[in-house]
């Protein structure tokens, strides 16, 4: 990763700023842009390509609109789902409400902000060693932490619920509090792997030199190597919250009762309530969708790219 | 590990192995210092439940009693139940189908928007929101589009087309395939951009050369961009096979196994049998097998890449 902002559309050109193209490229007929040859100019292949996109946006994208227009429409079932709520009203936030999802969705803000922070800092901590110090054992620990990637919440979820209940040696339950789903959380083999590769293209130069100055070991991390690694914590961040915001077994595992489930698992609460209609359940839905919209609306640059990046690291 | 300063007082020669010996001393220490509160908690919330679901599957677990060894049993009775047999296929359709679906209507997705223009980017933005939305708001969205009655969204759809409402998830024949097709939906942009990538990375003059051979549109995909994005497609091809296997919450929030027992995959059943019925062992038994099959795959996948990227 020696060019953090790499577009995964464009050819990676070491040298140039990625964002701008350099003369060859633009040089080079448009046709051979694209694996497809696709072009701007008016005919056949444009016109195709234009309905095409159209459908990709009406399957892909579209759907979210019903969401939204369910949402705040009274009392919507069937045919009056459509792309644009016909009479909009609040009354579905506010049943949705009365049903506690603020609560839910409080929940769910704290365990992404702590789960969040947890991981970053754990993971950078771990990454620092991994990159900038050569220690006995170095392979097996980052196959550890590797190993992490494989040991998915839905494998080991029965002995994890165990384990939550009762934490083997300081005997704490953590079930029914954020940390049963915060901690499990912390270590994430994809964050610790992809800033250990960023970590180690930091030049030696730079770390040399600080040393010479007499900086310890956490300064030059806090001061020296993580405001260069300002966009690989960006991906990791926003992968982060994307990956804690999805969990649904983990938060479901690690409660006690209902009160403490996170706004997604607690659709399904709305969902089975027989007296609630599906226009409160799309309420729930835009009220779980709009952080993670948020999020990704804002950071999506380096969302793509992390995934693209991590992906080619593999 | 290129980064790794030599220590200057040992560059300088001077008392060497005295200075070499204490900062090594020192240095060794603090590596394991940043490593351990990420090891710690690999270890508790991690490691520690893979042993402990290991041990556990060897017994039949009953609380206030104390457990007892049984050794095999619980996979042999995982194993010989039906039910579970069943999942396993239902596993492999569902994992097979959702995988090979996204990547093809991923690939057709990256071929679409590939290019710089700044609508395709818009374009690409909307088009990725399936991935980053969380599998239970997607659960909910596709229950609604599949509702059973003619003013359902896909089926108000198929009324146009003078077709009969379609019972999708309540049709024990339809409701897996009605969990793929939403698998597909969320796993195909995720592709979409890993494939962009691979596909940012062809070498462009391979197209010129290839226009002037005079080579098709289809001989150039096959015989340019396929060989060179093959490393994405390995990629995406890992990912998904390690994810059908363990697919959970797409099924889960879905139908939740249903329509009798029609879409219950590994991981569903597994969870059934451990939180709902309470039996630990075969849970565990059962988690160890998906466990033990996960490793295996990923193992040869990632063997059979290397090996590729060698040829």
């Amino acid at each position: 990763m020696s060019a953090p902002v790499i577009d995964p559309v464009r050819p990676a050109a070491p040298d140039t700023p990625a964002g701008r193209s350099t003369k060859a490229q633009r040089t080079t007929p448009a046709r051979f842009d694209t694996a497809l040859g696709w072009n701007d100019k008016p005919g056949v292949a444009w016109t195709l390509r234009i309905l095409l996109c159209l459908i990709a946006l009406a399957v892909f994208a579209a759907p979210f609109l019903t969401i939204f227009s369910g949402a705040f429409t009274t009392n919507p079932s069937g045919s009056s789902l459509s792309f644009l709520p016909h009479d909009s009203t609040l009354l579905n936030f506010k049943v949705a409400g009365e049903r506690g999802i603020w609560d839910y969705l409080g929940n769910s803000l704290v365990i992404a902000g702590g789960g969040l922070l947890l991981q970053l800092v754990v993971c950078t901590l771990a990454a620092y060693a991994l990159a900038r110090h050569r220690f006995r054992g170095q392979a097996l620990i980052m196959m550890l932490f590797m190993m992490t990637l494989m040991l998915p919440e839905e494998v080991i979820a029965i002995p994890l619920s165990l384990v939550l209940g009762d934490v083997p040696v300081v005997h704490l339950d953590l079930k029914g509090t954020v940390w049963g789903v915060i901690l499990p959380l912390g270590a994430w083999g994809f964050s610790v792997m992809m800033l250990t590769e960023f970590m180690k293209d930091i030049p030696a130069e730079i770390e040399e030199a600080a040393r010479l100055d007499g900086v310890g070991e956490l300064r030059m991390l806090w001061q020296i190597i993580l405001p260069l690694c300002r966009p690989a914590l960006g991906v990791a961040g926003v992968l982060g919250f994307i990956m804690i915001w999805d969990q649904y077994l983990l938060p479901l595992i690690a409660s006690k009762d209902p009160t403490d489930y996170t706004v997604t698992v607690a659709l399904s609460i709305l969902r089975t309530d027989p007296e609630v209609g599906s226009g409160v359940v799309l309420a729930g839905a835009v009220i779980a969708l709009i952080p993670s919209l948020i999020v990704y609306l804002l950071l999506q640059r380096s969302l793509v790219t992390g995934i693209a990046a991590g992906a080619t690291k593999g | 590990m290129t980064a790794t300063a030599p220590a200057p007082a040992a560059r300088r020669g001077l008392d060497k192995k005295a200075v070499d010996k204490r900062a090594f001393n020192k240095k060794a220490v603090i590596p394991w210092l940043f490593l351990a509160p990420g090891l710690l908690l690999a270890l508790v919330f991690k490691f520690w439940p893979m042993a402990k679901g290991i041990w556990l599957s060897f017994f039949d677990v009953r609380p206030f009693l104390g457990d007892q060894w049984i050794g095999l049993d619980n996979y042999e009775r995982v194993l010989s139940d039906h039910r579970f047999q069943d999942a396993i296929g239902h596993t492999l359709i569902l994992g097979i189908g959702q995988s090979f679906g996204a990547i093809l209507l991923g690939f057709a997705l990256a071929l679409l928007l590939e290019g710089q223009a700044r609508s395709l980017k818009i374009l690409r933005t909307a088009v990725f929101l399936p991935a980053v939305t969380a599998t239970a708001v997607v659960g909910e969205l596709w229950r609604l589009m599949y509702y059973p009655t003619s003013d359902g969204l896909l089926n108000s759809g198929l009324h146009l087309l003078g077709l009969g409402p379609v019972q999708f998830l309540d049709n024990p024949d339809l409701a897996l395939y009605s969990t793929m097709a939403m698998g597909i939906w969320i796993w195909a942009p995720y592709n979409m951009v890993i494939l962009l990538a691979g596909l940012a990375g062809v070498d462009r003059s391979l197209y010129e050369a290839a226009a002037m051979d005079g080579v098709s549109l289809w001989q150039r995909l096959r015989w340019v961009t396929l060989p060179a994005i093959r490393p994405a497609l390995m990629i995406v091809l890992t990912l998904a096979t390690i994810r059908g296997l363990r697919v959970f919450t797409e099924v889960y929030v879905l139908t939740g196994g249903g329509p009798a027992g029609s879409t219950d995959v590994w991981m569903t059943r597994a969870y059934t049998l451990g939180f709902t019925r309470n039996d630990i062992g075969g849970a565990s038994a059962a988690s160890v097998v998906l466990l033990c099959v996960t490793l295996l795959l990923t193992v040869m996948v990632n063997h059979l890449r290397k090996r590729g990227e060698a040829r």
